[in-house]
């Protein structure tokens, strides 16, 4: 291969926050006309290295060459006008103005809206995107509004191009268009890097794979020449297997049975639609489908945080009592005896307070416990003793706050405190969204623990690869109806696939000639 | 290559640093204040020529004077301006730990003024002192809770805005105590003291026990130990916190977030009601709707300036008395001779300086540096 010049070259960059070193004698290079993707566990360095890039942090040592000369990136002004452009993972844009006009703000001069608009068509047509410039942004998808950040940095005449976890919020099919774009820019000349842990979307994507551990650079790999598990290795630095276990379920004996289950939100939107189905002990029941098909209104109306519009839940006792959830205040269902753990999607905007430390976490669930008017902090402690011990959560110590910790520990700060509950159902909703490779096999592990313990699991997942080996029986939603219910052994992602497009799942039955 | 980046490297670094050691914390305040206080002393020379150390000694004379007679009396009324507004900040803490922002206290007090009043003027000669006094606390409680918790009905049923409403009822309480006042009056030019003269002197008046201020004192001592004990220890003041917090947490949790927001202000307004009677039955002995002296407000900034802490509220609201009690010793000191405004411009570079090291305490700054071995104190946000 004849010698390229890179587009960025870092060169051996060092950044360190108080005691932590988040990048240690970093190397890098980016090239145009190719997809490279940055691969590391959480906590390896890889957002603060693209921060770097774009001007947001400034290395305290090392230095950066944008086409083979040396420049100082003190701002993302800067890193603008070297054309330099990152997608972040929380999107900053003004909800109340239009794609147009968001995309406008902050140029140069006046504001034109309407030449902005038709550049953005432009742009749109040249690279395939979709998007109504006259759009409000409240109005807009989470997909579109990553178009709109991504047509942000395009207009701004950026040819380098950041994009941190851009996946992490879309759907398989959104994945899909989304990728489809970037390939169009990579062939238009473009340096693309994107930021993920995903294996298989780095192997679907890319050109060029490095690899960042603990703050240093491992190498990189030509994405055609390896295999998910090499670089899985690479990653985590010894082998890991990467097969989920799914033990046999244990005398499984009905747990919830939902019947005619229809739901609306605030808004009066139908989410869900006459949804039946049963939930077993010792079993793990996955939830597929697209986000916002109802899984959230699912799980909450067992919980009895939603309002049921009509349907009934039941809940199966071990000596065959039968409870109706329906209508039940959460701390209701608590008291009858009924036993659900609610693991929410947004951590810590509803499972945990971030402010307070893991004891205090763990009296949440318990605080309510003994006669008198103040709380019992010992039991508490000893709680997150035993989570922090167990779960191998890393933390300084059970005082400091959960907002401090990381991604991954702050999940199993939350799963270990429900499991501690000594639950009879288990709900999960996205509970390794945004973890690495470890913390997410740790999440496996639990799971089916609890599932041999006699635990009925439900588990929402948004990883179909994932659903498939570990759930037991997969419950697919479509547009707030069941679309159909698969074995677990049985499944076939195609078919999950086809099945979380189809309303009702009638049309499956033709198709699949 | 390297100078030039040395050149380019912008000038200031500011980054999040992690919870420092209490030690280093007190010493950045410390520092704040100390240069607050350079910074006026540097003001009052250039701008009044007097001699700052001068200005300095009336302002701390102003609380603790060197003369044995006007110590009982200038030390004694400071504390008790201290309790005062101890006792206010208490009452707004619990709402604005679950950040329920009521700014009614001012109100949520005069209406316990208003009710202690009107229990002495109805009662003085029909009823035995113990009753009067017993119906007085009861009444200016619940007024102030009734006070409180109007605007918190309204936030937990229709979701109104908490802190436009608990304004309103700050006017709606002055005026009604204005209305009350004109018909007390009569045609006095001032209302004087209730039961201020025979034969029901000193009729509905609290106990003194040592001097006039102590048993307010007492009572703010009291209350400030068990807010420390509700918040900290209750399961009531946990629940505050995680309300605080998160909504959505705590209704996850079972936790009745409109019936919370209900209860606590309940209680914030009754401290407030009994604060209303530690003023006109304990104190002040009279009523007019400037009495509380907009310390319904400034315990608002008390409890920010504490982070919320009952006893660190006691420091503020000893730093702010003691700078008003010596602000208003400056304006009428005969050597000094200047007007109440100046000092009160030297409060606020005080006050602004004490929240500005907040800046510094949360963030660090460092300067461009030369060479890499540098070694930084910021966390990972």
């Amino acid at each position: 291969m004849e010698k390229r010049v890179p587009a960025v070259r870092m060169i051996d960059i060092t950044k360190t926050f108080g005691h932590v070193t988040a990048n240690n004698h970093v190397n890098l290079e980016i090239y145009r006309g190719e997809i490279l993707a940055l691969l590391g566990e959480n906590g390896s360095g890889k957002t603060t290295l693209m921060n770097m890039l774009s001007g947001i942090y400034y290395p305290d040592s090392g230095s950066i060459e944008v086409d083979g000369k040396p420049v100082v990136i003190d701002s993302p002004k800067t890193a603008f006008s070297l054309g330099i452009g990152m997608i972040h993972q929380h999107f900053k844009l003004v909800n109340v103005l239009t794609a147009a006009e968001n995309i406008e703000l902050g140029g140069k001069g006046r504001l034109r809206i309407r030449d902005a608009a038709r550049k953005i068509d432009e742009i749109c047509a040249q690279y395939g995107f979709e998007v109504d410039p006259n759009r409000k942004v409240y109005d807009m998808s989470v997909s579109e509004k990553q178009t709109v950040e991504i047509i942000k940095v395009l207009y701004r005449g950026a040819d380098i191009l950041i994009l941190d976890e851009p996946t992490a919020v879309l759907t398989p099919q959104e994945t899909e268009k989304l990728f489809k774009v970037l390939r169009n820019m990579r062939n238009n000349g473009k340096a693309i890097v994107i930021i993920t842990h995903k294996m298989n979307e780095v192997l679907a994507i890319s050109d060029r794979v490095a690899v960042l551990r603990k703050g240093e650079y491992v190498g990189d790999l030509e994405t055609a020449e390896t295999t998910a598990s090499e670089m899985t290795n690479k990653m985590v630095g010894h082998a890991i297997k990467l097969n989920i276990d799914r033990p046999k379920p244990v005398n499984p004996q009905p747990r919830i049975l939902v019947e005619g289950l229809t739901v609306r939100n605030s808004d009066g939107v139908l989410k869900l639609k006459d949804v039946s189905f049963e939930a077993r002990s010792g079993e793990i029941l996955g939830i597929a489908g697209i986000a916002g098909s109802g899984q959230k209104e699912l799980l909450e109306s067992i919980a009895g945080l939603q309002r049921v519009e009509s349907g009934s839940i039941v809940y199966l006792d071990d000596d065959g009592t039968r409870e109706e959830l329906v209508g039940k205040a959460p701390l209701e269902i608590q008291h009858m005896g009924v036993h659900l753990s609610f693991v929410p999607e947004d951590r810590l905007g509803m499972g945990l307070v971030g402010s307070m430390n893991i004891a205090d976490n763990m009296m949440l669930r318990t605080y309510r416990e003994g006669p008198h008017l103040f709380t019992q902090r010992a039991n508490p402690a000893k709680t997150a003793e035993q989570v922090v011990r167990d779960l191998e959560v890393v933390t300084p110590s059970i005082r400091t706050p959960v907002r401090q910790l990381s991604g991954g520990n702050v999940q199993k700060v939350l799963v270990g405190r429900e499991i501690v509950s000594a639950p009879k159902v288990l709900l999960t909703a996205y509970a390794v969204r945004g973890l690495d490779i470890n913390s997410s096999y740790t999440i496996y592990h639990l799971l089916n623990e609890q599932k041999q313990k006699g635990v009925a699991v439900i588990y929402v997942g948004e990883d179909l690869d994932v659903l498939i080996q570990l759930a037991d029986r997969i419950l697919v939603l479509c547009d707030g109806q069941v679309s159909g219910i698969v074995k677990g052994t049985k499944a076939k992602k195609k078919k999950l696939g086809r099945l979380m497009t189809t309303v009702g799942g009638k049309e499956d039955a033709d198709e699949d000639k | 290559m390297k100078t030039s980046e040395r050149k380019h490297e912008p000038l200031l670094h500011i980054a999040a640093r992690e919870p420092l050691p209490w030690h280093w914390n007190l010493l950045i305040r410390a520092a704040g204040i100390l240069a607050a206080l350079l910074l006026c002393a540097l003001l009052t020379w250039v701008i009044t020529e007097k001699n700052p150390i001068e200005f300095a000694v009336t302002v701390w004379h102003a609380s603790f004077p060197a003369n044995p007679a006007q110590f009982r009396i200038s030390f004694w009324s400071m504390l008790h301006d201290l309790a005062i507004l101890l006792m206010l900040s208490l009452a707004v803490t619990p709402a604005f730990r679950m950040r329920f922002w009521n700014i009614g206290a001012e109100g949520q007090t005069l209406v316990g003024c208003l009710l202690t009043a009107i229990c002495m003027r109805s009662m003085a000669g029909n009823a035995p002192n113990w009753l009067i006094i017993l119906c007085s606390t009861l009444g200016a409680i619940a007024a102030g809770a009734v006070w409180g918790v109007i605007p918190a009905v309204f936030k937990a049923r229709f979701g109104t805005n908490e802190t436009l409403f608990t304004l309103m009822m700050n006017y709606i309480a002055a005026r009604l105590v204005a209305y009350f006042w004109v018909i007390w009056k009569g045609p006095r030019s001032a209302l004087g003291m209730i039961n201020g003269s025979e034969p029901v002197y000193q009729v509905g008046w609290l106990p003194q026990i040592g001097n006039e201020y102590l048993l307010n004192i007492l009572i703010a001592a009291v209350c400030a130990l068990l807010m420390c004990v509700y918040l900290y220890q209750s399961k009531h003041g946990f629940e505050l916190s995680v309300v605080g917090e998160s909504q959505k947490t705590a209704s996850y949790l079972g936790i009745r977030v409109g019936w919370v927001t209900v209860r606590t202000m309940l209680l914030s307004g009754a401290i407030c009601g009994l604060t209303g009677l530690m003023i006109t039955a304990g104190h002040d002995h009279t009523i007019d709707e400037g009495i509380v002296r907009g310390r319904g407000f400034t315990a608002v900034m008390v409890s920010w300036l504490a982070k919320f802490n009952p006893l660190y509220m006691i420091l503020a609201s000893f730093l702010i008395v003691f700078l008003q009690h010596g602000a208003k010793d400056i304006a009428s000191s005969n050597t000094i001779n200047i007007n109440e405004s100046f000092s009160e411009i030297l409060i606020g570079i005080i006050l602004f300086s004490i929240i500005g090291t907040e800046f510094f305490i949360r963030y660090r700054v460092r300067f461009r540096h030369h060479g890499a071995a540098q070694k930084g104190g910021l966390t990972h946000v």
